[in-house]
């Protein structure tokens, strides 16, 4: 069991400043999820919690103590790799054992934990085997394994699951959520997937260009994104953001929030437009929908339209966002809100006017 | 129909016909022929008289002292070599792969004797040699060190030369071991850092079973090169002092002229014992090696 904190953390590689002063919390036995897009530094994070680049100024603390002298091997975390690392030469038995052996636990207490180890990853029957003849899941298991058994007080993953196919994924997933909830101690992973930091974390911390742009619970960061980018990054197909022509603000909407209708709605923002693409996913349809200005992704559980079709796309004023100059979202409290939400009324009803007299 | 499945049949010996033709004149034949003469009394100026004398030959060499003496030689000449030049280039080969700045000048350097002839080598170490004038007597007489008559004497002659080959050889393996080592990935260490292994264990349980297959390799090599030596001790001591550094091909070469049949029989007894220790090798070995 452990707390990580960040302390005004630092990390550059020859001269190139990847992360600057960050400040960071993770609690103890949290699911931590760290999730931005390729290069934000996400991984060099992680390491920097391992001890495997260590910081270049700041202090890392795991527990209240810091930790910048203390080697990779005694910090008490486990690491799982995204490409496994998994010692080529060694069979499963000795992967796993390898961490015991070297902090002189005896043998048969070694014996005993890697056998309920692989019992509980589904390795049992494959200790003697050399990694190679196993497949890609069952080697991730290893890794998991070797992880698990040295009973970590923090574990470390860096996408850990982005090798495997998505049936896998989706299983190995819960698995981890699982193990998450029997072991109990601080989970920090790392994935670039927004899927799995949403369906997994107690705590999404999201990263852009070494930066944390929000730190939150995953419906949090839903809900209420901090600003454009977390906006854009969280949920599939992003929100839609457009110009709203007053103090360079921009609004937004989710995807699921649009609605579609061939007649007039009643709702507060909406434009007529028309329909463009429209994908097909089962459950639900997706619609990309052009208005004069703008194209707007519309999210429906129902597939009433058609390619080409004329529609009305309207968005209640309880599901739009809005982001000032400066990318940061407009609170529903600021001054400022109802304002904006009056001008963008105003606009939809210029815009249907027009469309009708159009049409 | 017929014609096409015969020539169907016949292609893939037609398409390695000329490589063959190659091993069979320059490989097989001269094997043949080489066991053929072990079995004969041959005299060279006059065919005629040639004689087959069965397996005397191989009687005689394992009769003769001085065989044993140049086997024993060879022995010492090849654990030597092999033992030095593996410790020695995989101990410069770990460091040099910590230290990517200057590796790469350490490494032509390290390399470059390789490419130079042998023959200058040695002429280049005699000069060295050289118990009165020579530059190591007098490096060893500056630091108060006894002076060595390396070539000059029997007791020393066997190790000036293993000194020699080993300096030329340490840069290749140094190469291919710097390579090995190379290829590992880091994650792997990092793993091990993180598993608190010490800086031994990560060595003896993580570097060198991924370099193995490449240290297998050289050790075949070199045994079978080192076996086979000739160059160095031809024109560093001529197989003396005293015979204390005849090794088995030098002996085969002193044989030329008076007794082809009895060289050819000991070139045979060379072969077989390269042979058996590749054999040997392979089944003790083998298992210790992980390829991946
Ligand atoms: N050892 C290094 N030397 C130099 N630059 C590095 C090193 N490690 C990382 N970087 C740089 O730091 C930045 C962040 O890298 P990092 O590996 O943390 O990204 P990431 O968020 O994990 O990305 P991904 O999702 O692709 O794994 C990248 O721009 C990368 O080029
Ligand atoms: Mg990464």
């Amino acid at each position: 069991m452990a707390s990580i904190e960040f302390v005004n953390v630092t990390q550059s590689f020859d001269k190139n400043v990847i992360i600057k002063d960050l400040n960071l919390k993770i609690e103890d036995g949290k699911f931590t999820v760290l999730v931005g897009p390729s290069g934000c530094g996400k991984t060099t994070l992680l390491r920097m919690i391992a001890g495997l680049d260590p910081q270049t100024s700041g202090s890392v603390l795991i527990n209240g103590k810091d930790v910048t002298r203390i080697p990779p091997g005694q910090r008490g975390v486990a690491m799982v790799f995204q490409n496994y690392a998994i010692y080529p030469t060694m069979s499963v038995r000795e992967n796993i054992e390898f961490g015991l052996k070297n902090n002189k636990v005896p043998k048969d207490e070694r014996k005993r934990l890697v056998e309920s180890i692989s019992e509980t990853v589904g390795l049992a029957g494959y200790l003697d085997r050399k990694p190679s003849t196993l497949s890609g899941g069952q080697r991730q298991r290893i890794a998991l394994a070797r992880a698990m058994v040295k009973k970590p007080s923090v574990f470390l993953m860096d996408e850990p699951l982005s090798n495997l196919d998505a049936k896998l994924r989706v299983q190995m997933r819960i698995e981890l959520i699982e193990m998450h909830k029997k072991l109990g101690t601080t989970f920090v992973y790392v994935t670039h997937d927004q899927v799995e930091a949403m369906s997994m974390a107690d705590t999404i911390v999201l990263m852009n260009q070494g930066q944390i742009q929000q730190e939150a619970a995953p419906e949090v960061i839903y809900r209420q994104p901090n600003n454009l980018f977390a906006a854009q990054f969280i949920g599939v197909p992003p929100m839609n953001i457009a110009e709203l022509g007053i103090d360079n603000v921009m609004f937004g909407f989710r995807p699921e929030s649009g609605v579609l209708s061939t007649e007039p709605l009643a709702t507060h923002f909406q434009v007529p437009g028309t329909i463009v693409t429209r994908e097909m996913l089962g459950s639900e349809t997706i619609y990309q929908v052009k208005s004069e200005e703008q194209a707007y992704m519309i999210k429906c559980t129902e597939d009433r339209f058609v390619v080409d079709q004329e529609v009305y796309l309207g968005v209640e004023a309880g599901n739009l966002f809005f982001f000032g100059a400066d990318e940061n979202r407009i609170d529903r409290e600021d001054g400022r809100f109802s304002s904006y939400l009056e001008a963008l009324g105003g606009r939809s009803k210029v815009l249907v006017m027009r469309g009708q007299a159009n049409g | 129909m017929d014609k096409k499945r015969i020539w169907e049949a016949v292609r893939p010996y037609v398409m390695i016909l000329p490589a063959m033709t190659g091993i069979v004149l320059f490989v097989l034949y001269p094997v043949a022929y080489l066991i053929k003469l072990s079995f004969y009394k041959y005299n060279l100026m006059n065919k005629d008289k040639s004689k087959f004398i069965g397996t005397d030959n191989y009687t005689q060499i394992f009769s003769r002292e001085d065989f044993y003496t140049a086997l024993l030689n060879t022995v010492v000449y090849t654990i030597g070599v092999v033992v030095l030049t593996l410790v020695l280039s995989l101990i410069i080969a770990v460091w040099l792969n910590k230290r990517k700045r200057f590796n790469a000048i350490v490494q032509a350097g390290i390399f470059t004797p390789h490419i130079i002839s042998i023959v200058s080598v040695a002429l280049v170490w005699m000069w060295l040699m050289e118990p009165n004038h020579g530059l190591l007597n007098f490096l060893l007489k500056t630091f108060g060190l006894p002076g060595s008559t390396w070539l000059q004497n029997s007791s020393t002659a066997m190790i000036s030369i293993i000194i020699v080959s080993v300096w030329q050889n340490i840069g290749y393996y140094t190469l291919i071991i710097v390579a090995a080592l190379q290829s590992i990935p880091p994650s792997i260490y990092e793993a091990a850092a993180l598993d608190n292994a010490s800086k031994f264990q990560v060595f003896r349980k993580i570097t060198l079973p991924l370099i193995s297959p490449q240290l297998f390799f050289i050790l075949i090599i070199m045994t079978i090169g080192s076996f086979k030596v000739f160059d160095t001790v031809k024109i560093m001591t001529g197989g003396g002092p005293n015979g204390a550094t005849t090794t088995l091909v030098y002996y085969i070469y002193e044989f030329r002229t008076n007794s082809i049949g009895y060289a050819s029989a000991t070139g045979v007894v060379l072969m077989a014992i390269i042979a058996l220790l590749t054999v040997v090798y392979f089944r003790v070995l083998s298992k210790k090696v992980h390829y991946q």
